[in-house]
């Protein structure tokens, strides 16, 4: 127990100490957070008129950006089957960090449908009878309840295990955490799906009301997280002493590769269904990529995503995005095309015309806008947090019994210190191997 | 234990040097300080905040879980709340389903001018904000040869009817798998054994599922606090119908539930100046909607959804 307060006392101190980008980063990061939760605090005052949200267009950002982090959080699981189930190599090093992307994605998605509540007050008569009324099972929402809690429950423990141990310079026993791991996979897939389902369940929806939303949310997800991930790993390799192969990068974007074309590719299947032979209900998606009846808000955002996402696919199948700049590029493409496609593109149209044919759009406000990048400030802050804390244990620098580096014993460039390698640690060229790799 | 002792005499513990002669801690002294009064000057519009639910409001239990007793409470409580902001005393009554009762609802298209009165009629029964305006109905105004509502309009203006047009009014269905209850993630709606389905206003978490599952768009949210000017009050109100609002709940038709379990008609049916508009307890045999249902050329909106209604549609003929 002295231990664990320890291990969670040092991760503190490692957290609250950097070089000067570190805490602009960070205090950038806080002041974004706290404009929205300015934001946020007008909107409990003056309820969601605040928002560009109406009767006609009763879901907006709010929801959009909740759909995308969901994908986000899900896509931890295309590093955990390669590392746990095929014993991938290159990927072996990094699986950790999907994790410690789902723990911030979930964070942020609780926030997104928390300030979406008219009446977050409330919030408890979810909570199970006597207490509260969850209208389990019949509600999605109930289900997404589950399984967002548990998802962000799974992966805290497996990450914190991971951790925990290596601080200790402990072999992570498996029976601990390989059946966690193991379930984390089904249950990654299980979040995005259930997410899905509370779209395409709704008949008076029929943009969402398609069997193909399910399958088209993870194929999305696994393109846009394991991207975020590869650029998240750039970082960590170029700002801290933890070294990354190339090879896990490329075996990233294997994914990438493979993911995006099936998106796309989903995402085609449903454009054709939709307009070869337009019936009534085509006109959701005539609206989105065309305009209906001179009403045409989504239509430059959602051809902007599909151009990315088709430059990022050409430079994804071309050899020159084995070139890390080129990847960086692609990936930043892919992130943002489906964060447009799945989020705006998919929320707001199934909302236009509303199903008594009225055509109202919808436009967000200042203070809803601020509201959605406070929580994503805030959902960085997390997720840098926990890197910085996280980094120095992987590397071996921040152990129990260990040496602390000092000012003295000389910094790297950057101010990141060297970092100390305790005994079983062996250098390998480049690349430093650390002697009790997880999940082996 | 040499390695602990080192711990705490660890460069995190103690005081570092920075550039401008700053120490760690004094920096993050300052720092935290900084975030301090930054979180409070974030949270400074709060101070505005004029409805704070009291303890009792905020524990109150879900509609259907509450005894006589507590419910005889809440409607006092309510009634004296209503007082304060109004100026009236209201006739608040939580009147339970009539047995031997299923409620339902035809509307002529044959008749309906598509004059919007049943709209206001609406608004003024059940205690709508009028400043955002909701309305439980929206009258469809149709191009004849279709009864597509794509090709509809809701914001006609001038003289109607007009030519080539007929006019469908559309409310809460009230149907009998009703989509709505069905996703609410607090079951604060749901439907009532004489088939109204109702909100509890205190119950519901303003989540709004239960409006992007509507295939009639018939609920409607409460954006902003519902404003109603103190002479407009409709001091003959039910608890699961028309008393005040707050914001951020769900509302929708209701069937005037307060007027109709006590053997009125529902306003909008009062005031339609065609007879259009045709209510009563379908498993009375003798009533005028059992004998439209049996004898009229009867259709229902958007049948291909599955969500069975109780609210039909009908022609003369």
């Amino acid at each position: 127990m002295f231990n664990l307060f320890k291990f969670l006392r040092l991760s503190a101190a490692e957290v609250l100490d950097g070089d000067w980008r570190y805490y602009a980063w960070m205090s950038g990061l806080a002041l974004l957070s706290l404009a929205g939760l300015n934001a946020y605090s007008v909107q409990l005052v003056h309820g969601l008129g605040t928002t560009g949200m109406s009767d006609h267009v009763s879901w907006g950002l709010y929801i959009a950006n909740f759909t995308f982090l969901v994908g986000m959080a899900a896509a931890a699981v295309m590093m955990v089957i390669p590392v746990y189930v095929y014993h991938d190599e290159p990927l072996h090093d990094v699986v950790i960090f999907g994790e410690l992307l789902a723990i911030a994605s979930i964070v942020m998605c609780i926030l997104f449908v928390s300030v979406d509540l008219g009446r977050p007050e409330r919030v408890w008569h979810m909570a199970p009878p006597p207490l509260g009324k969850f209208n389990w099972p019949d509600s999605m929402l109930s289900w997404d309840v589950i399984v967002l809690n548990g998802y962000l429950f799974i992966n805290a423990y497996v990450a914190g295990y991971l951790l925990y141990m290596k601080f200790l310079r402990k072999e992570p026993l498996k029976i601990l955490y390989i059946p966690f791991v193991l379930l984390s996979i089904v249950w990654a897939v299980s979040i995005h799906t259930v997410t899905a389902f509370l779209y395409q369940g709704l008949a008076a929806r029929p943009f969402w009301h398609s069997s193909i939303i399910a399958p088209r949310f993870l194929a999305s997800a696994f393109t846009a997280g394991p991207a975020f991930i590869i650029l998240t790993l750039q970082l960590i390799r170029k700002f801290t002493a933890y070294r990354i192969a190339d090879a896990a990068m490329l075996r990233l974007r294997n994914v990438v590769q493979v993911a995006i074309a099936i998106n796309l590719f989903l995402f085609a299947s449903e454009l054709f269904k939709e307009l070869y032979i337009p019936d009534e209900h085509a006109v959701h998606m005539q609206y989105l990529m065309f305009g209906l009846h001179g009403h045409n808000g989504l239509v430059p955002w959602i051809w902007t995503a599909l151009a990315i996402e088709a430059v990022a696919i050409a430079l994804l199948m071309l050899p020159a995005s084995r070139s890390m700049k080129w990847l960086n590029l692609a990936c930043v493409f892919a992130v943002v095309g489906v964060w447009i496609e799945k989020g705006m593109g998919f929320i707001i149209p199934a909302f236009i015309p509303n199903p008594l044919g009225e055509i109202v759009e919808y436009l967000p406000t200042l203070n809803e806008t601020l509201i959605c990048v406070g929580v994503w400030a805030f959902g960085f802050f997390i997720y840098t947090a926990i890197l910085k804390a996280a980094v120095p244990i992987l590397t071996g620098r921040l152990r129990l019994g260990g040496v602390p580096y000092t000012a003295e014993a000389g910094m790297e460039p950057g101010g990141i210190p060297k970092p100390d390698f305790g005994a079983g640690f062996r250098p390998q060229g480049a690349r430093w191997v650390d002697p009790g790799p997880p999940g082996r | 234990m040499a390695d602990e002792k080192d711990q705490h005499d660890s460069p995190y513990f103690h005081p570092k040097p920075y550039g401008s002669g700053v120490t760690r801690r004094q920096f993050l002294a300052v720092a935290a300080a900084g975030a301090a009064a930054a979180a409070a000057a974030a949270l400074s519009p709060l101070k505005d905040l004029t409805q704070i639910p009291t303890l009792r409001q905020f524990l109150q239990k879900h509609y259907t879980e509450l005894t006589p007793e507590e419910k005889k409470e809440i409607l006092g409580r309510i009634s004296a709340e209503v007082r304060e902001k109004y100026g009236v005393t209201p006739h608040l009554t939580a009147q339970p389903p009539l047995d031997g009762v299923q409620f339902a609802y035809a509307l002529n298209m044959g008749r309906c001018i598509g004059c919007r009165k049943c709209v206001y009629a609406c608004v003024n029964e059940n205690n709508q904000s009028r400043d955002p305006q909701i309305h439980y109905i929206s009258v469809l105004e149709m191009e004849k040869g279709a009864v597509n509502v794509e090709t509809s309009n809701t914001d006609y203006e001038g003289q109607v009817p007009k030519k080539g047009h007929y006019y469908m009014p559309v409310q809460c269905h009230h149907c009998e798998k009703p989509p709505c209850t069905k996703v609410c993630p607090v079951k604060a709606t749901w439907r009532e054994p004489d088939g109204i389905v109702v909100v509890d206003y205190n119950w519901c978490i303003g989540c709004r599922y239960c409006a992007a599952a509507c295939p009639y768009h018939a609920r409607r949210f409460n954006f902003k606090e519902p404003y109603l000017p103190k002479e407009d009050l409709n001091p003959e109100m039910g608890y699961l119908s028309n008393r005040p609002r707050q914001v951020g709940v769900m509302e929708k038709c209701t069937f005037c539930l307060h007027r109709t379990r006590a053997g009125k008609y529902p306003a909008c049916l009062e005031v339609c100046p065609t007879g259009s508009r045709k209510f009563g307890n379908l498993l009375d045999p003798d009533s005028e909607i059992a004998a439209i249902i049996r004898d009229k050329r009867v259709f229902i909106l958007k049948q291909e959804r599955g969500t069975i209604p109780r609210f039909y549609y009908f022609t003369d003929v």
